[in-house]
């Protein structure tokens, strides 16, 4: 085997096959699992996402939005085992791969249209 | 020195952990090397053994070279290198050495030759500071002053100048393993190794020096 091919099955093996195609401009709703002390419990994270990053086991989504007039981004790593779920909320209409210019936007200017050719 | 083994760098990604972690892992694709020569005391002054890697086509192996390798009966193969023991009454000519030896979470030294850079100037070479790129100023990556003027009258030598860089053999020390492929001959280490993917590295149980 090739030395690609070798890290792809390597990879393949922590791969999670549930997950939703998720686009730029997308609204999802990121099941986060938390530890506190020797409970865990699901944490729901909800944002528009504006940037897609790497592929295969180390991709990762960064997900925006405004919480008490503060703009909060996470990265999230798709593929870990702390991430139970993501599911798309709403499909965006957007003409960009990364929608850096949303953090400077506030209001009705940061909004984004809907698209209805894509199914959730 | 202890047994290591002979390997290829493959590439690097990720594992996940049993906390969910993200671990950066460079994968290795290692032996199995056949043991080549049994060096004694009597024969050769020390005691040692001495393990090949590496597939090669006949043709181009010399016939000396070719004939060293048929005493141990192993495939035609690229690279040999030595390891020096006390006590070599363990191991046998033809026997070979895996990935088997290791286990995980083992600490491990992997050596091999970094990415050559070629002739490379101060920047990037001894990391100096750049001059000024405008403003009148030609000092933009030049090295600035080379020593006192009469007196010594020259530059001292170990001075810090541009010139060849990379390419020469660096061991990364105390690395985790962090898992194990006996089928495929994979190794998983944890973080960084020299080299791009498909450069040779040597792997050898860690050389801790005094306490830690």
């Amino acid at each position: 085997m090739k030395a690609q091919e070798i890290i792809r099955s390597i990879e393949a093996e922590q791969m999670k096959s549930d997950l939703p195609v998720v686009h730029v401009g997308d609204t999802v709703r990121v099941g986060v699992k938390i530890r506190e002390g020797e409970k865990e419990r699901t944490q729901p994270y909800e944002g528009v996402v504006i940037a897609k990053r790497s592929a295969g086991v180390t991709q990762n989504i960064t997900v925006r939005r405004v919480f008490q007039n503060v703009g909060v981004e996470r990265v999230f790593l798709i593929h870990s085992p702390r991430i139970e779920s993501v599911t798309v909320l709403r499909r965006g209409k957007v003409r960009r791969a990364k929608l850096f210019y949303l953090r400077q936007r506030t209001g009705k200017s940061a909004r984004l249209k809907q698209r209805f050719d894509r199914e959730i | 020195m202890s047994v290591g083994i002979l390997g290829t760098k493959l590439g690097m990604t990720q594992v996940f952990d049993e906390l969910g972690r993200a671990i950066p892992v460079t994968v290795i694709q290692a032996g199995p090397c056949p043991i080549t020569q049994i060096k004694t005391k009597e024969t050769d002054g020390y005691t040692a053994i001495q393990y090949a890697y590496g597939d090669i086509k006949v043709k181009n192996l010399s016939k000396p070279e070719l004939g060293h390798l048929k005493k141990s009966e192993s495939a035609p193969l690229r690279h040999l290198t030595e390891a020096r023991l006390q006590d070599v009454s363990e191991y046998q000519l033809g026997q070979a050495l895996t990935v088997e030896q290791f286990s995980v979470g083992q600490l491990i030294d992997v050596a091999g030759h970094t990415i050559g850079r070629g002739f490379s100037g101060y920047q990037k070479r001894h990391n100096f500071a750049r001059g000024p790129m405008t403003h009148g100023s030609k000092n933009h990556r030049e090295p600035g002053s080379t020593g006192a003027g009469t007196t010594p009258g020259r530059v001292y030598p170990g001075k810090k100048m541009a010139g060849h860089y990379g390419d020469e053999q660096v061991t990364i020390k105390r690395l985790h393993i962090i898992r194990l492929d006996t089928e495929r001959n994979l190794i998983l280490v944890k973080g960084a190794v020299p080299g791009k993917p498909g450069a040779l590295l040597k792997i050898v149980p860690t050389n801790s020096v005094g306490k830690r």
